[in-house]
């Protein structure tokens, strides 16, 4: 989605080479984003099986490593529902699909949040302590009776832990996987030395969250949709968008540019942190309690991460979108639903699952390669 | 040089606190008691260093570890005879499990982050599918040697630290620095830059093998054996003053790396602050540390001196 925003100065793409750097801030870093990116894109998206309709109405967008997901997530839909019905079940009915949405949110929003961290350069490994954290805060706060001051009182503490983060890898200069995997450590440690198990409770007027649906539409999966559109907005629409793809593609470049490089990557690691608590109010509500381990029991580090890359987020930085992402999530999801229906042995679904991760991303680093001289 | 210097000052530092609280431990056996427990970390963070210093990541280590010791201990299931061969085959998985890494890494451009982070899905679920959710089996006594008598381990480790110094001091070792640190100008020099990735890969295959051999002697047979080590054995790595990102940094300060995490934990142990929060304090010492080394000026370092000052 965000790769229409880069292809937007496509026609001066052309001109300038990687090191020319007008002293003016806007147009010149996304200029430098695009001219990095677009030649794979045009050329992926050329290589690309789509319908000539399909590829018409994206004639001149980057959407490459976005349209593979997609495709793929069709194919596994398709496979899977083959699969499923010579089992004899069904794949696509009312119940499953919102299954998926439902078990897909919390890890969604996780995962948008990681998007920005990594398209900024970074990656945040401390987001599924974070997750357990805030249920725990959520729960205990609204056990005291307060479902705002509980809301607001998780906000304040993935803020806080964001800043940290971002403090901490950019004043001291700390590779972002060492601190964040500190600062894991640090909640870690506090969680567990105070809790030993599920504590708090979340009142039946906040568990609504987790377990109301409109229409077919569950309230988490709608909750879901408005971080991926804020975060889809703030990268595309927005000057701080422009400045994340910079400092992701390169900070010295961006900071040459007159991006303060220091304070996008702090924002972005405090955006980060509040996705991750807003997951953690989300699994909260559905367990009704908070628990010291419902993040790392379910892998939001680095299940997240896989996510935003099997999304065709550049692991480095730079490339790639939210609309990857919640591909890249949808896919788990419907992969793992398929495995449910089918009753496959859960140690066999973590096999297949690190297969398709691989093999996903092998796929997208072999058309990036192609295009290479 | 001066990179790897505060890494064995800070070790230094907690050695004589340890001292300084249990002074059994200035004697030989509670010495060599403190190496015995560190020697697996040190070698898993010796295999961890090989690819870090080359550009990439290993995260697989700690659930080949755990791969390791669980397929040793169905496999030899308490007959003495098996050992042997069990012994090679875990090797054998190693360096299986090292070159899968590479070739996926170099030859498919997958992320090493993304590839081991999939190995160890795999790994993870596999020895899992295998056994049926619960470990089964028994490790041999001649297995069991080798991690729990201090003579054993304390040689092995020797051995991992003389075989990664030489291996450094190398054509090799060279070939693996200029790789990480500039892996175009590296391929121009004529380095072959896939090729020395996969060994890397290899190597650390290997020395989870061997930690793997360590920790089911010490520990015993768990699926929870090997859990959170890559994390432990990276941040040794890193704490050693070697960059993430590859090209700077020499073996033996990761190994001292790994040394100071180990004594971080025994002083917190003696000291009382065992339990969860030695996670907390962890984490704030691992950050610390890090900061500390990254706000100096970056030195240039050729491991090769860093080794040459070591092993004078």
């Amino acid at each position: 989605m965000n790769d229409n925003l880069r292809d937007a100065p496509s026609p001066e793409n052309t001109a300038p080479a990687p090191g020319s750097v007008a002293p003016s801030s806007g147009s010149p870093v996304s200029r430098e984003t695009s001219a990095g990116d677009s030649g794979r894109g045009l050329s992926s998206s050329s290589a690309s099986p789509v319908s000539p309709k399909a590829r018409g109405r994206l004639a001149g967008m980057n959407l490459g490593s976005t349209q593979v997901v997609y495709l793929a997530l069709l194919a596994t839909i398709v496979v899977g529902w083959i699969l499923v019905a010579i089992d004899g079940g069904d794949l696509l009915t009312l119940e499953t699909v919102v299954g998926v949405q439902q078990r897909s949110a919390a890890l969604g929003i996780v995962a948008v949040g990681q998007t920005l961290a990594i398209l900024a350069g970074s990656l945040d490994l401390s987001v599924a302590y974070l997750i357990s954290l805030s249920s725990l805060v959520a729960a205990e706060i609204m056990a005291a009776g307060s479902v705002p001051g509980a809301v607001t009182a998780v906000i304040a503490v993935s803020v806080l832990v964001g800043l940290v983060n971002g403090v901490v890898i950019t004043k001291l200069k700390v590779h972002a996987f060492i601190a964040t995997l500190g600062v894991a450590l640090i909640i870690k440690g506090v969680v567990d030395h105070l809790y030993d198990g599920p504590a708090g409770r979340v009142p039946e007027s906040f568990q609504h969250l987790g377990y109301d649906r409109i229409g077919p539409v569950p309230v988490s999966a709608l909750l879901w949709a408005a971080v991926a559109g804020a975060a889809w907005f703030l990268l595309t629409r927005t000057r701080y968008g422009y400045r994340v793809y910079a400092v992701g593609g390169d900070p010295d470049v961006a900071r040459l540019s007159g991006v303060r490089t220091d304070r996008v990557v702090i924002v972005t690691h405090v955006l980060c942190s509040l996705c991750a608590g807003i997951a953690g109010l989300l699994l909260a509500s559905r367990l009704g309690a908070g628990a010291p381990t419902v993040g790392t029991d379910g892998g939001y580090d680095l299940e997240s991460i896989a996510a935003v890359v099997l999304g065709g987020t550049a692991l480095a930085g730079g490339r790639g979108g939210v609309a990857g992402t919640v591909g890249g999530v949808l896919l788990l999801a419907v992969l793992d639903s398929v495995f449910n229906q089918l009753e496959v042995n859960s140690f066999f679904k973590d096999v297949v699952r690190g297969v398709v991760i691989v093999v996903a991303v092998a796929v997208y680093a072999r058309r990036a390669g192609r295009k290479r001289p | 040089m001066k990179r790897a210097l505060p890494i064995f000052a800070v070790l230094a530092a907690l050695l004589v606190a340890i001292a300084v609280a249990n002074p059994f431990f200035l004697e030989p056996a509670g010495f060599l008691a403190f190496v015995k427990r560190a020697a697996p970390l040190v070698i898993l963070a010796a295999g961890q260093y090989f690819v870090i210093i080359s550009g990439e990541f290993d995260l697989s280590v700690g659930s080949l570890v755990t791969v390791e010791v669980v397929v040793a201990a169905r496999l030899i299931d308490g007959d003495e005879a098996a050992t042997w061969p069990v012994l090679a085959l875990v090797i054998v998985i190693g360096l299986l499990v090292g070159l899968v890494n590479g070739a996926v890494t170099t030859l498919l451009r997958v992320p090493s982050f993304i590839t081991t982070l999939g190995m160890m899905l795999v790994l993870s679920g596999a020895v899992f599918l295998w056994t049926g959710g619960a470990p089964r089996g028994a490790l041999s006594q001649a297995f069991r040697v080798f991690g729990r008598d201090t003579l054993w381990s304390t040689l092995i480790l020797l051995a991992v630290g003389v075989a990664a110094v030489l291996i450094m001091r190398a054509n090799f070792g060279r070939t693996l620095v200029a790789t990480g640190d500039n892996e175009r100008a590296a391929a121009l020099s004529g380095v072959r830059v896939t090729r020395a990735r996969i060994l890397a890969f290899v190597i650390s295959g290997l020395a989870a093998a061997v930690a793997g051999i360590l920790l089911g002697g010490f520990a015993g047979v768990s699926a929870q054996v090997g859990q959170g080590l890559e994390f432990s054995a990276i941040t040794a790595v890193v704490l050693g003053g070697v960059v993430l990102g590859g090209g700077r940094g020499s073996v033996v300060a990761a190994m001292a790396g790994a040394l100071t995490l180990e004594a971080l934990f025994t002083l917190l142990n003696l000291y009382g602050i065992s339990g969860a929060l030695e996670f907390t304090v962890q984490g704030v010492i691992i950050i610390a540390a890090v900061a500390a080394g990254a706000v100096r000026l970056p030195f240039s370092l050729t491991p090769r001196k860093g080794d040459a000052h070591v092993a004078s």
